[in-house]
């Protein structure tokens, strides 16, 4: 089960209405406003709680999204590129989320950079399919995924903040 | 110190040395080739390959096998399973072979069969349709190095389905999906819903010790959307399943034996012999293999899927009833000293029940997860807007740069940060995935 705070961010990122995929050419630009308006509500709402840590554009027809997440540990900010394809059985089926700079670095990724999430969210995704959409795959997906992965990463020294990295070469 | 002009030279004499050993090296690799066969003969002799497939006519098993030349199967990922589904085919003589899959042979996938290490680096389906060549040069093969869920290799897919036939132009006889995840499984059920194209579904769990395979003949038998994902069950606590560090094991074993069932039930199609399997299970662990049949759900999310049922419905009714009467020859051993009996683990009553709207799945076989029967969530939607989707675009990208003005002010913000992301960390680390109550629908057999 989620936290608390987890929680409450979700119920408040707005459910959308249309079921329709990227081959459903007469319903999916509705269905991509939709796609916007939560994920503003969703940024909007995490930058207000102080906790803003994703952007994310998509292509004109919105078949393929791209953006950068960033965590804070310790203070230091760690920023990701992120990317990800609307795949033709969407929204049945989620988006697969790549963190591509970090492919390799951990076991818990398929290759080419595809996060490997809990076995918890298949079942969530389906049971709210069609009224969960991207804000809901960032905030239940990557956003937990982050949460565990990357402090363990900088753990490892599999992940250097960027400045230490520059201050390392410079020595 | 050689001038320029040596030098040109010396390359010139390295190229043409070059030249020289490919020659070489081609007419060394045709020599190992053996040439075409334009049919296949049921002679006994050592340079026969395929007189041991034919000598099943001999036995009555199969009336014709030859007839396995004139059809075309498309494999969909060519990985554990897909790998060693395409050989089987390529051994057993099929007409033709599409294979599709968008990864690269590396060396964590030398756990599997098929695939060498000095493969390591090339494209699947490249690879493979070098291997699968010189092992028969007799079949053709079509290979495509993309993924089949995006937009436009979608639209790609479907037309090679349709059209990819022996004969260009034609249907495939067959579609099997050999893939490793949801998104390319329900993609391949939308693509064979809308064309109406029987396929069959295979698949390992990602602890290695269970597996399926799964015939579906659009608007007869459960689509892959019909119900959610089955699984075979492989009596293991769930809570002592250690999933730490790791996304999925894999074994050679259940693979081949996946692999193995598939390719034995599509023989059994296309050929004609046996009984087709609508559904097999494998439990490696308890060595338990259920088997059922299941009938399209009416109400599927997939419209294609309700149109096919709609579809076989009418033509089910057209068909003038035809009593079948099966004379069955009973075997009759001499004696039975031991009292032995064959106990069938599926009784027809129980294969009536689990082909009903409501799956009423047999021991062994359960879904990964239930689906809520109506859509009774509550919670705010997203409100009606005046708004274009290109200024909301617009929008959304404007907070971006907001967001890089407030980086030069981070210290502050980074403490908030700090605080507030401890909760989604404190939470991630138990496996968060899960909306909790508010949004938690109650679920329900389906």
């Amino acid at each position: 089960m989620a936290d608390e705070a987890t929680r409450r961010a979700v119920s408040q990122i707005p459910l959308l209405k249309t079921h329709a995929g990227p081959r459903d050419r007469a319903l999916w630009p509705q269905r991509l406003k939709e796609e916007y308006q939560a994920l503003i509500r969703f940024v909007e709402q995490n930058k207000a709680a102080d906790n803003d840590w994703f952007r994310l554009e998509s292509n004109a027809d919105g078949t393929r999204w791209t953006g950068t997440c960033w965590f804070i540990h310790e203070l230091l900010r760690y920023e990701f590129r992120l990317e990800f394809d609307i795949p033709v059985t969407y929204p049945d089926t989620a988006p697969e989320v790549a963190v591509p700079e970090l492919d390799g670095k951990t076991a818990k990724m398929y290759r080419g950079g595809k996060i490997c999430l809990t076995e918890h969210f298949a079942p969530l995704w389906a049971r709210n399919a069609p009224r969960f959409g991207l804000a809901h795959l960032m905030a239940l997906g990557l956003g937990p995924w982050l949460a565990v992965e990357i402090p363990d990463l900088i753990g490892k020294g599999l992940v250097i903040h960027k400045e230490r990295q520059r201050d390392a070469a410079a020595e | 110190m050689a001038t320029v002009e040596e030098l040109k030279l010396r390359v010139r004499e390295l190229e043409n040395e070059l030249i020289k050993c490919k020659q070489k090296q081609c007419a060394m690799e045709d020599a190992l080739h053996r040439p075409k066969i334009d049919k296949m003969s049921a002679e006994v002799v050592d340079s026969n390959p395929y007189s041991r497939l034919m000598a099943l006519k001999r036995m009555g098993i199969v009336d014709d096998y030859e007839k396995i030349r004139t059809f075309t199967v498309a494999v969909v990922g060519v990985g554990g399973v897909g790998s060693v589904t395409a050989e089987m085919l390529t051994r057993c003589g099929i007409g033709k072979l599409l294979l599709f899959d968008y990864d690269k042979v590396e060396l964590a996938n030398m756990n599997r069969l098929f695939f060498q290490p000095h493969q390591a680096g090339l494209s699947k389906v490249e690879a493979a349709e070098h291997t699968l060549r010189n092992i028969n040069p007799d079949v053709s093969f079509e290979t495509h190095n993309y993924n089949i869920t995006t937009m436009e290799n979608f639209t790609h897919f479907m037309d090679r389905i349709s059209h990819g036939g022996l004969e260009e132009g034609m249907p495939v006889d067959l579609v099997l999906s050999c893939v490793d995840n949801f998104e390319a499984r329900m993609a391949i059920n939308t693509a064979c819903n809308e064309l109406g194209q029987i396929w069959m579904e295979s698949g390992v769990s990602e602890n290695a010790v269970s597996g399926h395979i799964q015939l579906i003949i659009p608007g007869e038998t459960a689509c892959f959307a019909c119900a959610p994902p089955l699984v075979v069950a492989a009596n293991i606590d769930e809570k002592t399943l250690k999933r730490e560090g790791v996304c999925a094991a894999s074994l050679p074993t259940t693979m081949g034996v996946v692999a193995g069932i598939l390719v034995q039930n599509v023989l059994k199609y296309l050929l004609k012999f046996g009984t087709v399997s609508y559904y097999l299970g494998y439990n490696a662990m308890q060595d338990f293999f259920p088997t059922m049949a299941m009938k399209a759900n009416p109400q599927c999310n997939d419209h294609h899927c309700r149109r096919q049922q709609e579809e076989y419905k009418k033509k089910e009714a057209e068909r003038p009833k035809v009593e079948v009467v099966v004379e069955e020859e009973e075997v009759v051993h001499e004696d039975n000293e031991w009292g032995i009996e064959l106990v069938s683990e599926v009784t027809d009553a129980e294969l009536q029940a689990a082909t009903g709207i409501v799956p009423d799945l047999p021991e062994g076989i359960t879904v990964a997860y239930t689906i809520p029967a109506e859509d009774t969530a509550h919670g705010e939607t997203v409100e009606e807007t005046e708004q274009s989707l290109e200024e909301l675009m617009a929008q959304m990208r404007k907070i971006v740069q907001r967001s890089q003005v407030v980086e030069g002010l981070s210290a502050v913000w980074v403490i908030g940060t700090e605080h507030t992301l401890t909760h989604l960390q404190r939470a991630g680390q138990k496996n968060l995935g899960c909306t909790g109550e508010s949004k938690e629908i109650d679920t329900r057999s389906y």
